[in-house]
């Protein structure tokens, strides 16, 4: 399911606090030295009303008395420190831009990335439980809904706000009375606001949530279009969309209107305030009621000249209120995306208390084993025993045992139930079952994918759960169905599984795997670049890939999960003496939906709902008529 | 592209033309009740007895209340005329792409078309709303402003008329610089996320690996050349508000100096001092709808390119016509390929189908074999006419494929694709897809001969279970026999299997394919498999190789003279030592079956 956007009562500002300390947290002196300048440049804008009504007390009233040349250097002064104003706020306006787009996409980053190094620590529990495109939508919508606020929202409503205060100010100054008119006014245009941007902002939420749903059905029926066409099946698609669409018409329809009169509505409460503030300044002068400002407490009656300054002042009160609340979508948009993100940051990264970690080793005859720096080729597990502070060593060889195994992945419903299995250094050991059966859940909780419920597993005699993770899983390397190569070269590709491999030493992996043929067809060769998981590619050539990427890594363990099964069986057939030479000498867990891949498999356990029902050799098994026999032939399912 | 995309418009013509009318008469509003004011205070000063400025109040509140009416209305059609032309867009595209053929279907991926009917029709009707409001609103707030300073004083509306051009020239070369730098990092953002998309995917891979840091410093260096990038272009845009005052403070500055000398030297009789606050508030106007006119530019130019896209889509013309007067009826299921070669599009080097000649009659049943890439699916996909032949005729009862009407056809042609799809609803409302009239009885006369009908029978809720999208909450062997269900539906004269039982086990396989002999003897069966087991009792097994049909027989024949179908064979039922004993095992067996058969 697509997700949906909501925001719950009360949470909104404590997200957006959460956003701003996290940008803090990266930015605190440039976003100070921002709001600084911000301040610097709203005063520099508003300074111009007040020096106009300077301008014609001082200047223009006595020069028309007494002539242009008795004011002329006063009107030069007025304007030297007009254009100083003015310089000051236009560099305090370039530093505060230019830092923003900064800001804006370093945070961007920062959120980015630690994101997704946040998402490496989660389990592949998370990953199971979560659909792609929920993941991904953090990364894109998300983080975009952030970006639309701090890079036009926030420094929009910040200038607006310095705005408002500083005109306050000017204003009460001026006058109070005409101040609460003005204040009263903007509470009626608040309530506007929040009637109609409340709507607004509620529609627009929808409407959101109605473009992903529209995104989910045309998803599946385009990924479905072969089929629709098949069974003919336009006309009933046509209907299905248009009811969808039809659903998404209406909700933008709604959203955008109110989005639309917002702006008309506030800016004509700003004309009939305008109004009023004339009328009730008319009303005071005619009235003989003193002026009372805040800097100089009770004065004369108020000038005319006063009124028509503090009219300019309520007109860009005006002005910049709707500035502010037209910003009213994209900063809900932001508070529900910002919320999604802490929510997906606050996600528990997996638990590893392991202390026992794979060293390189060196190992003389008698079997002593030293630590040691260097690569040898030999590896052993430093165990550190707590209670007596001794360090112990023991070979890396690829002993698997597992004793009484339980585990659901819910609590409440197991899907694997006692499994006790031995794997001997060199073994392979095959499972064999229907989907569902367990086999892929075994292969999982050996590299710890998952925790055990119940039971132990040992790995060369220690415990798993000893055994940081980390060292667990170098230790074991893993093959699975989905080949899930990355964007980079064949050669990339390959090295992935042992980063410090020479090119020979991939070129060596390749040809064990049996790729190395393919990719010597290719034009490019090893350099060939791979986009979207190797579309270039067929399945099985991929597959092979897979193959090399863990030829390479070298591990003494070795997980097959369904490995060629997008081989064809004839080129199966061929790479199947370099599958045998990778084989060679390693634990080996193969999972195969053929029944011919496993074969020559030392044991063979055959898992039914969560058991193994049967386990042996394949010639045991055929003797023993039994499960495997008849799954062998045909004659049996295993559901 | 306008003209393709402008026949979407249709019922919402009204509000389209209506918005930008009202906004023009708002605007007009707008800009004279600033003027009014002036004259107001003018009027007020001279005279400011209560009666007066009620009077002169009266007017503004008229004025404004019909400014709030003409803009509440041209917000309300512009809305409706934006989301309308939106709705109908994105229908207009689904529709098309339902007439699309396989060939069509094939160029453009899901995901591309997804974004086309989301992301690129927003940015269009934003770039629509933008049109009907911004962009007359802009334009006649510059003319009106310009002649209102004109008429004040034309000395000094020259200076602001200079200050306009220059700003304009230097918002244009910023928009010109900046467009190129994102549409780079825009692709660069797609890759990034592409990224993270491979990295959500591939978590098994990168966890077994333990390539969490290796991910993570990737990551970060990806992420770092991104955000430079888009730094750059932030940076050069970030240019454009400080412009905007810088040419606004010099007007002012200007103004107030020359303006001030003006009043004075000719004693208010070129220039007042309210004319002269008038004055500034016209050079506000005009700088900034000059700004507003650059942000519509660059929202047009952003729909551009998803326009681009979107009438990519809408001049696509199906590559399948219905013929003339097209023949209905589907007489048997006899298939003739008559010396066929395809290709897939007319620069392909090479054909991926070589001179194909095979003949089939009505209840025969053909098994396909061959290895991946040698076009199996491209053969049986002629049949219902997916894709056209490009050399030679495919003939269904009797009659080229390209005389019938596509409907009639298909009908008669069911396929069981390789890429099973299942969409979210009931059970039933699936298999319903097959047949919109079946009845429960014939549902679940389908699912059996399918083998379905005992696993739907065993969820909860049976042929109401829900299927969830793409079918995820059902294996994948049970998903391909419900679609084999689906298909069985159509009471067909050709079914064709195309390697639909991969999932499912050998036994039920060959439960499925005696139920086809004995359910459905009339209907000719197309069986493209893998496994040689699937195929072993067709009455014709079809090797190919390359895109030829390189041998035609029987299990028997082929077994003794073909080296594909030996090499097969072998490879799937025997390896090694212990194979011999094991051959004579299932010959033994096969033997024991083969008896019980007859």
């Amino acid at each position: 399911m697509k997700r949906n956007i909501e925001i719950k009562k009360g949470s909104a500002l404590k997200a957006l606090g959460k956003l701003l300390g996290y940008m803090a947290h990266y930015y605190k002196w440039e976003l100070t030295l921002v709001v600084f300048c911000i301040i610097v440049n709203a005063v520099a804008g508003i300074s111009s009303s007040v020096f106009l009504e300077k301008l014609v007390d001082e200047v223009i009233t006595p020069g028309l008395s007494l002539g242009f040349d008795a004011v002329k250097s006063k009107l030069a002064v007025m304007v030297g420190i007009m254009g100083g104003i003015y310089t000051f706020g236009l560099i305090c306006s370039l530093v505060y831009t230019q830092i923003m787009a900064i800001v804006t996409q370093g945070f961007l980053k920062h959120v980015r990335t630690d994101m997704f190094d946040r998402m490496q620590t989660f389990p592949i529990k998370y990953f199971d439980t979560h659909t792609h495109g929920d993941i991904m939508s953090y990364f894109t919508n998300d983080t975009d809904a952030i970006r639309q606020l701090i890079s036009q929202s926030l420094p929009q409503t910040t200038l607006s706000l310095a705005s408002i205060i500083t005109l306050l100010f000017v204003m009460l100054n001026s006058s109070v009375y005409l101040t609460l008119v003005v204040l009263a006014g903007v509470g009626v245009m608040f309530v506007f606001t929040k009637i109609i941007g409340g709507r607004s902002a509620k529609f627009f939420i929808r409407q959101q949530n109605s473009i992903a749903r529209t995104e989910g059905f045309a998803e599946e029926m385009l990924h479905g279009q072969k089929v629709i066409k098949v069974f003919c099946h336009e006309e009933a698609a046509k209907r299905d969309f248009a009811k969808v669409n039809g659903q998404l018409f209406s909700d933008m329809d709604k959203a955008n209107k109110y989005g639309n009169i917002l702006m008309p509505t506030i800016g004509n409460i700003g004309h009939v305030l305008f109004v009023v503030v004339a009328i009730v300044g008319g009303a005071l002068v005619l009235g003989g009621v003193r002026n009372v400002t805040l800097s100089e407490g009770v004065t004369d009656i108020i000038s005319m000249g006063v009124i028509i300054a503090f009219l300019n002042m309520s007109r860009q009160f005006t002005l910049n209120f709707s500035q502010i609340s037209m910003q009213i979508n994209s900063v809900v948009m932001a508070i529900a995306g910002s919320a999604r993100i802490f929510e997906f940051l606050a996600n528990e990264p997996e638990q590893d208390e392991g202390y026992v970690t794979l060293v390189n080793a060196r190992i003389d005859d008698e079997g002593n084993i030293t630590e040691c720096e260097e690569r040898t080729g030999r590896w052993a597990w430093r165990h550190p025993h707590k209670a007596d502070g001794t360090v112990t060593y023991t070979e890396l060889k690829g002993d698997i045992q597992m004793y009484d195994v339980d585990f659901g992945y819910v609590p409440e419903k197991l899907v694997l139930h006692d499994v006790t299995l031995y794997a001997k250094p060199g073994q392979k050991i095959a499972f064999v079952g229907a989907t569902g059966a367990g086999k892929t859940t075994i292969t999982n909780l050996i590299n710890r994918f998952y925790d055990i419920e119940d039971g132990k597993i040992r790995y060369d005699g220690i415990n798993i759960t000893k055994i940081r993770k980390s060292d667990l899983r170098r230790s074991l390397g893993i093959v699975l169905q989905d080949t899930n190569l990355f964007t980079g070269t064949i050669m990339d590709n390959i090295r992935y599984g042992k980063l410090d491999a020479t090119d020979e030493e991939c070129i060596a992996a390749a040809t064990l795997a049996g790729a190395h043929d393919f990719i010597t067809r290719l034009p490019e060769g090893y350099n060939t670049m791979l986009t979207g998981d190797g579309s270039n590619l067929s399945q099985g050539q991929k597959q092979l890939l897979s193959i090399a990427r863990a030829a390479v890594a070298d591990p003494p363990v070795l997980i097959l999960d369904e490995a060629t099964s997008s081989i064809d069986t004839r080129t199966e057939y061929l790479v199947q003496r370099g599958m045998d030479r990778l084989m060679e000498g390693r634990t080996v867990f193969v999972i195969a939906h053929r029944l011919s891949t496993i074969q020559n498999s030392d044991a063979i356990m055959v898992l039914d709902h969560g058991r193994i029902i049967e386990r042996g050799s394949h010639d045991e098994l055929i003797a023993k008529k039994g499960q495997y026999y008849q799954l062998y032939t045909g004659a049996f399912e295993l559901e | 592209m306008i003209k393709t995309l402008a026949k979407s418009i249709r019922q919402y013509k009204k509000e389209s033309i209506l918005s930008p009318v009202l906004v023009s008469l708002e605007v007009t509003l707008e800009c004279l009740i600033p003027l009014y004011m002036m004259t107001m205070l003018n009027n007020i000063e001279a005279d400011n007895s209560l009666t007066n400025i009620l009077k002169w109040g009266g007017i503004l509140l008229a004025l404004a209340a019909f400014s709030l009416l003409f803009g509440m209305l041209a917000g309300k059609y512009a809305a409706t005329a934006s989301a309308g032309f939106a709705t109908n867009l994105r229908g207009d595209i689904f529709d098309k792409i339902q007439t699309f053929s396989f060939a069509n279907i094939d160029k453009f991926s899901p995901s591309s078309l997804v974004t086309r009917l989301t992301t690129d029709i927003t940015n269009i009707q934003t770039a629509y709303m933008m049109i009907i409001r911004v962009a007359v609103r802009s334009p006649i707030m510059l003319v009106i402003s310009l002649v209102m300073s004109f008429t004040i004083n034309v000395k000094l509306a020259c200076i602001f008329l200079a200050i306009s051009v220059v700003l304009g020239a230097l918002l244009f070369v910023i928009f010109k610089c900046a467009i190129p730098i994102f549409e780079r990092v825009f692709k660069k953002y797609d890759k990034m996320n592409e990224s993270v998309q491979e990295n959500v995917k591939g978590m098994r891979v990168v966890k077994s690996y333990v390539r969490e840091d290796y991910e993570s410093k990737k990551f970060a260096a990806t992420a770092q050349s991104v955000r430079l990038d888009f730094q750059r272009g932030e940076r050069l845009v970030a240019f454009n508000a400080p412009a905007m005052q810088l040419s606004i403070w010099t007007a002012i500055t200007l103004i107030c100096y020359f303006g001030t000398s003006t009043i004075i030297t000719s004693n208010q009789s070129e220039l007042t001092s309210s004319a002269l606050s008038s004055l500034i508030v016209f050079a506000a106007q005009c700088l900034s709808s000059l700004m507003m006119l650059s942000m519509v530019m660059v929202m047009i130019s952003i729909a551009r390119a998803s326009a681009e896209r979107v009438v990519e889509v809408l001049s696509e013309e199906s590559t399948l016509k219905n013929p003339e007067n097209p023949v209905y009826e589907v007489e048997n299921g006899d298939v003739e390929f008559r010396g066929v070669s395809f290709k897939y599009s007319a620069k392909a080097e090479r054909n991926a189908l070589e001179s194909i000649n095979l003949k089939v009659t009505s209840g025969q049943t053909v098994g396909i074999l061959g290895g991946t890439g040698s076009s199996k699916t491209t053969l049986v996909s002629l049949i219902p006419r997916l894709y056209d032949a490009t050399e030679g005729e495919v003939l269904v009862g009797g009659r080229d494929v390209r005389e019938y009407d596509l409907e009639a056809l298909r009908n008669q042609v069911a396929v069981v694709l390789q890429k099973n799809v299942l969409f979210s609803g009931t059970i039933k409302e699936n298999l319903r897809w097959g047949n919109p009239d079946a009845t429960d009885d014939e549902l679940i006369a389908a699912c059996k001969q399918a083998q379905a009908h005992d696993f739907v029978m065993s969820f909860p809720n049976g042929y109401d279970t829900h299927i969830e999208q793409g079918g995820a909450n059902v294996s994948g062997g049970q998903k391909q026999r419900l679609c084999i269900a689906r298909a069985l539906l159509k009471k067909p004269k050709i079914l064709i299997l195309d390697d639909s039982t991969s999932a499912v086990d050998t036994k039920t396989d060959s439960l499925i394919r005696a139920a086809f002999r004995e359910e459905i003897p009339g209907t000719t069966k197309f069986i493209i498999a893998q496994r040689v087991a699937s195929v072993e009792d067709s009455d014709i097994i079809v090797i190919m190789n390359d895109g030829r049909i390189v041998a035609t027989g029987t299990h028997e024949e082929l077994l003794a003279n073909n080296r594909i179908y030996q090499e097969t064979y072998y490879s799937q039922n025997k390896i090694g030592a212990n194979a011999e004993a094991l051959k004579a095992l299932s010959d033994g067996e096969e033997n024991a079956e083969g008896g019980e058969r007859k």
